[in-house]
């Protein structure tokens, strides 16, 4: 398994690096320039020196190479940095320097060049950091919840097969499945904001939760992004958990642990669910990724401003260093929750050996 | 022990006699299982009147969907009348009109027209990719690893944003090439198609390469048929069916695609309706009109439900483990 695991590990570096190709080679295709909201009184040659401080004057390849050390080098570093000096958790470990350089003619400390926004000229990570809460509480909660809500449906449908439950089951999950969440958005809002009054249909993000009234505030504005992304996935996970209980209700150790006397809520909670889970874990694990790409329409009809929102208006700004960060932070999910779900298939199911 | 008529009885069940049934053709089998699942019927029949709805609507329905009418602006939909008798509605307009007066049920119509024809297109697309793809790795030994580690590397690409990104890179140049409406039809069809072919690929890479190791295809080979005889005689007839299941999820996600592009602002050109743009437009107004809302968001939800039920039907009906149960 270990084996299996620094296989696996070693051949997502390739897979990264030619993702990040294949959106770098794309952004290079367009056709936007950082400097067209400067103004026309700029002499020409101070407009170069500025494209130069933002490293476009570069050939392409080093611009690559050098987009690549900045987000798996100087990023790691600020990170440490940032870790041993100001965090809660590890502040009390001796200071760190790593991110910074002595420059050669003053003495001092200087940060390293890091990917630098065009839009806000500050760093991409640091505007990724602080949007990263918002879209993890939203998009986190949203699949706790639906997860909560899809596994007791799947089970309850699958042990009265064909009954009434479990054909209304089967139809509002088709019914979630098929319903976009920015048709949902909006008929939400339609029902509970407009007409009923009931809840906030824009999320404000300056809230600072700081007393009951405020959590009630907060509790009210996160019902609905949430609910709109748990729709989706309690549509998935409850067909994935249904199919995978049929599969082994009809097995023989199911008339085994019966004919042996075991309550039938021992039998089905604990013997058949145990084993229907392993295939819903997965499908769990691999959805991660995609709840957060499904996160971009939801933050943008409840205005979340949280990293799928990030990245709309980066796309629209032309903010392009912006657009190749987030993308690839979302390449590298994938990436990863694609590595978890395998392992945990392999750690879940003893008859599968990957070596 | 036994007697003389039973050992009559036996050779009798023995003899060669004439069938008492005509034999089924395997479509007719695949029919009666479909017809027994009412979702998938329903869903189906749905479909083709959506379908021949935006396909002849305009012949039946003759207003221009961009006709400004200033005077009959904001009208509501027919059915307000029933609770409030002195609201602007009547059968001019069964829908309503926008703030610009244009006929909400005509912009209906060729909305549909667009996204149908955004979502048959991408599948088809989609599907040929896919099947070629599915195909090539799955018959030629040597273009398999190639071709797979193509496939899972598209696979762990964010969609999404990929789609976002190439429709706002590439709509510049496309509509100076095809005029704005065809230069977005071509990019938006071109990107769905190209970021869903994978799954296709997969499943029919899987069914053909059980496939070919039977021992028709042995036959096929020895009596000197070329490989593009043998894939294109006996190997896509058999694997038709994992490929029309695909091809309703491939229409659904099309569909779904097109309205969420269109939604988010990067879809086609603002005067020309679709589904998903009509939504997005009047998400604005949504508290005073919110019908203008509801009516493209039930109709992207319906289509999409209906392919869905669709392609459940056609799976359990293509299905010969399953059919005749």
């Amino acid at each position: 398994m270990l084996n299996f695991t620094i296989r696996r590990l070693l051949l997502s570096i390739p897979t990264l690096l030619f993702i990040s190709l294949v959106i770098f080679m794309l952004l290079q295709l367009a056709p936007g320039d950082p400097m067209a909201q400067v103004p026309l009184t700029v002499p020409p040659e101070v407009k170069q020196k500025m494209r130069e401080a933002l490293g476009l004057g570069a050939p392409v390849h080093i611009q690559y190479i050098k987009w690549l050390h900045q987000f798996f080098v100087v990023e790691p570093m600020v990170f440490i940095d940032f870790l041993t000096n100001k965090s809660f958790l590890l502040s009390w470990l001796p200071d760190t320097h790593l991110s910074m350089n002595v420059d050669a003619v003053t003495g001092e400390l200087v940060q390293r060049q890091r990917v630098i926004s065009w839009q806000t000229r500050s760093p991409v990570m640091d505007i990724v950091m602080q949007r990263m809460p918002q879209t993890l509480w939203v998009v986190g909660l949203s699949y706790v919840v639906g997860i909560l809500i899809a596994i007791p449906i799947g089970i309850y449908s699958a042990y009265r097969h064909y009954s009434m439950f479990d054909q209304a089951g089967t139809f509002i999950t088709m019914v979630g499945f098929s319903i976009p969440p920015f048709f949902t958005g909006p008929l939400l809002i339609v029902i509970f904001s407009v007409s009923l009054g009931w809840l906030p249909s824009i999320y404000d993000t300056t809230l600072v939760v700081d007393s009951w009234a405020n959590f009630k505030t907060q509790f009210l504005q996160m019902i609905m992004p949430v609910m709109v992304l748990a729709l989706q996935t309690t549509a998935q996970i409850s067909r994935y958990m249904r199919s995978a209980m049929l599969d082994n209700l009809n097995q023989d150790y199911v008339r085994t642990a019966r004919a042996k006397g075991l309550k039938e809520s021992v039998v089905v909670m604990v013997h058949v669910l145990r084993n229907s889970m392993i295939p819903v874990v997965t499908v769990i694990a691999l959805g991660m990724p995609a709840i957060f790409g499904g996160a971009i329409i939801t933050e943008n009809v409840f205005k979340v401003n949280g990293i799928g929102q990030l990245l709309l208006t980066a796309l629209f700004a032309n903010d392009l260093p912006m657009v190749m960060t987030l993308t690839f932070i979302f390449a590298i999910l994938i990436v990863l929750f694609n590595l978890i779900a395998d392992i945990l298939y392999g750690v879940l199911d003893p008859r599968i050996r990957y070596d | 022990m036994t007697d003389q008529t039973s050992e009559i009885e036996v050779f009798g069940a023995l003899q060669d006699k004439e069938p008492s049934k005509p034999p089924r053709s395997q479509w007719r089998d695949v029919w009666d299982q479909f017809r027994k699942h009412k979702g998938a019927l329903f869903g189906g029949g749905f479909l083709l009147f959506i379908t021949l709805g935006v396909l002849f609507g305009p012949y039946l329905w003759d207003i221009e969907p961009t006709k400004l009418d200033i005077r009959n602006k904001n009208w509501r939909p027919i059915y307000t009348l029933i609770w409030e008798s002195g609201a602007k509605a009547g059968w001019a307009h069964p829908f309503g009109t926008d703030q610009l007066g244009r006929d909400i049920f005509a912009q209906m119509i060729y909305g549909g027209r667009v996204s149908m024809a955004v979502g048959w297109s991408a599948m088809v697309l989609a599907l040929v990719i896919g099947t070629a793809v599915g195909v090539a790795s799955g018959y030629f030994k040597r273009m398999d690893f190639w071709l797979m580690r193509l496939t899972d590397l598209v696979l762990s690409l964010p969609i999404l944003p990929l789609v976002l990104l190439a429709v706002t890179l590439f709509r510049q140049p496309l509509s100076s090439r095809f005029g704005p409406e065809g230069g977005m039809f071509v990019l938006i069809v071109s990107v769905i198609a190209l970021t869903s072919w994978m799954q296709t690929a997969r499943i029919v890479r899987g069914d053909i390469l059980a496939l070919k190791e039977r021992e028709f295809i042995l036959a096929a080979r020895s009596i000197g048929s070329t490989s593009g005889k043998i894939i294109l005689r006996h190997l896509l007839p058999n694997v038709i069916s994992p490929i029309m299941v695909s091809a309703t999820l491939g229409l659904a996600t099309a569909i779904i695609t097109e309205s969420a592009l269109s939604f988010l602002g990067v879809g086609f050109p603002s005067d020309f309706p679709t589904w998903g743009k009509l939504l997005s437009d009047a998400v604005n107004r949504m508290q005073e009109f919110p019908e203008r809302v509801l009516l493209p968001g039930i109709l992207i939800s319906l289509t999409v439900l209906s392919v869905n039920y669709l392609g459940d039907g056609l799976r359990d009906a293509l299905d010969p483990r399953i059919r005749g149960r």
